[in-house]
């Protein structure tokens, strides 16, 4: 029988597009002191580590052991997991695992990314195949403007119904402090922005970030010393499929890792119609298709019906679900960090720390991940002990 | 049995990424890279909690996690703590052989510096003094090799 666990603290670098004044220890540094400080906790608490970012982005091989001064690993246990964009998630879930399995009481997950301080496509052409798929198609946008076109010509979406997506999470960041784009746009603004491959404009799109986010997940009867209100982990699940793109998306059967990964969680929470049990949602969406497209995925509506379900008000901050509190991916995006924030947001909802952004009774929650060749992380939180 | 190498040509690939990095130094490590640039001196941070002082410095001592913010001038003398003499050369390598990468305790510092010690190799051993040579104030950029190479004395 696993250990139960929860996160008992978060910690986030106030995002930007450039961090000239910190190098990368030094803002991994920044994000665990305040996680640290969120639960009162020091670094010797801590029995373990893991962190992550993404392969390629900074040139440094070994993050696990050349961060430690920044991470506070020095004489710890510590790992690295790097899965691409989930990076973040399967670092929670690798600390989740790791004080589950009753070998380790308090963990610290840490995501980041400067990306600042490469290219970020040049890096990211690397996860597809050499051979067969790097000459063209890789790299973020390719993949992602033809899973857009195919799912507007399945069920007739619009551009205008992509842009609320953008509308909605930007807006929603104006009242993060941490977030990276604090400006809100409009329809018209994602219109008229440049396309970069049909239909996704620049309006459509995350931004890169420099940031990193470190969460504190602690053990059953510890838990409840460090903080009032832990978010107790329910359910997680992870799906992997092909690298090569043309194995891994039918991208008229939905996105079905993510499918297959909240459909696991669910069953293990119980839950049967997500959109009226789940309180909030912190979602892994890289450019506004996604916030229609996943959301049939995850069972918020019926397959096309994304559009009209986020055209009603139904994922805004005050209505049936909300998605994207803190402003999602669309306003911040350091990488490795990127689906640790969605945990670290979904955590700060439960613990009612959530400030401006915070969602009225937040009680159960789902942060997801999404990553390389349309794979997903999905984690259920909960504040009451499972 | 036919061997496949006369059926068929073995393929390779070649990547063509070159990605370009360019990584900030922060404001810690900058202000060293300027005082070796502008002063030609080194700058150090000492830990208030366990007094070490770290040259380059660094923003937070990683055994205490206590952030650095006390900064030590540090002399251009130290001793050599630990050496080897490359005698091959290799397109990477900062200078021509034979030279020696040293690690080097810069009097009042508690931890070594990596650097070059270019001459008299044979003088060379473990706990030699050693002082920093410096770069023409025109030729430094705000780079470790501004330090041209460390002198036995």
């Amino acid at each position: 029988m696993p250990q139960r666990v929860a996160i008992v603290g978060t910690g986030q670098t106030d995002h930007k597009s450039h961090r000239p004044d910190v190098n990368q220890r030094e803002m991994i540094n920044e994000a665990v002191v305040r996680a640290l400080e969120d639960c009162e906790m020091t670094i010797r608490d801590i029995d373990a580590i893991i962190i992550g970012n993404m392969d390629h982005f900074e040139s440094i091989n070994y993050v696990d052991t050349w961060s430690v001064e920044g991470s506070g690993g020095v004489m710890k246990p510590i790992m690295k997991i790097t899965t691409g964009g989930t990076t973040g998630a399967s670092v929670a879930i690798a600390a989740y695992y790791h004080v589950a399995s009753g070998l380790f009481d308090k963990v610290l997950a840490i995501g980041w990314e400067k990306n600042s301080e490469s290219d970020t496509t040049a890096a990211i052409v690397t996860c597809s195949d050499p051979v067969w798929d790097r000459f063209s198609y890789s790299g973020a946008i390719p993949s992602l403007a033809s899973e857009a076109s195919a799912y507007m010509e399945q069920y007739g979406a619009t551009q205008h119904d992509a842009a609320r997506v953008a509308v909605r999470d930007r807006k929603n960041a104006m009242n993060n402090p941490h977030a990276h784009l604090r400006k809100p746009v409009t329809i018209e603004d994602v219109m008229a922005s440049p396309m970069l491959a049909y239909p996704v404009k620049l309006g459509d799109v995350c931004p890169r970030t420099d940031g990193a986010c470190a969460v504190v997940l602690a053990a059953d009867g510890i838990a409840q010393k460090v903080t009032p209100r832990p978010a107790w982990f329910v359910a997680s699940a992870v799906r992997h499929t092909y690298t090569w793109f043309g194995d891994s998306t039918d991208y008229d059967q939905g996105l079905v890792s993510l499918k297959n990964a909240s459909r696991e969680a669910y069953q293990k929470a119980g839950i049967r119609n997500p959109a009226d049990e789940l309180d909030v949602a912190e979602l892994y969406l890289p450019y506004t298709y996604a916030g229609l497209k996943y959301i049939e995925a995850l069972d918020f509506c019926a397959p096309g019906h994304g559009p009209r379900f986020v055209a009603d008000g139904h994922t805004e901050i005050d209505g049936k679900i909300p998605v994207n509190p803190s402003g999602g991916v669309i306003s911040t995006n350091c990488i490795g960090a990127t689906a640790l924030l969605r945990v670290a947001e979904a955590a700060i909802q439960i613990m009612g720390k959530g400030g401006k952004r915070q969602v009225h009774g937040a009680n159960l929650a789902l942060a997801t991940g999404f990553g390389g060749c349309f794979w997903s992380d999905v984690v259920l939180l909960c504040g009451d002990r499972p | 049995m036919p061997n496949w190498v006369d059926e068929v040509e073995p393929m390779t690939f070649k990547g063509q990424i070159a990605v370009p990095y360019t990584w900030w130094v922060g404001d810690t490590g900058s202000r060293f890279l300027e005082a070796i640039r502008d002063q030609a001196t080194f700058l150090g941070t000492r830990c208030p909690d366990c007094d070490t002082v770290y040259v380059p410095p660094r923003k937070n001592c990683g055994r205490c996690f206590t952030a650095l913010d006390q900064w030590v001038e540090i002399a251009r003398r130290g001793v050599v703590t630990a050496f080897t003499i490359v005698r091959a050369n290799h397109p990477l390598q900062p200078v021509k052989s034979p030279f020696a990468y040293a690690l080097i305790r810069l009097d009042g510092a508690s931890v070594s510096i990596l650097h070059l010690i270019t001459k008299d190799l044979a003088r060379l051993s473990i706990g030699v003094t050693v002082e920093a040579h410096f770069k023409e104030a025109s030729q430094r950029t705000g780079h470790i090799l501004d330090i041209d190479h460390f002198q036995i004395i």
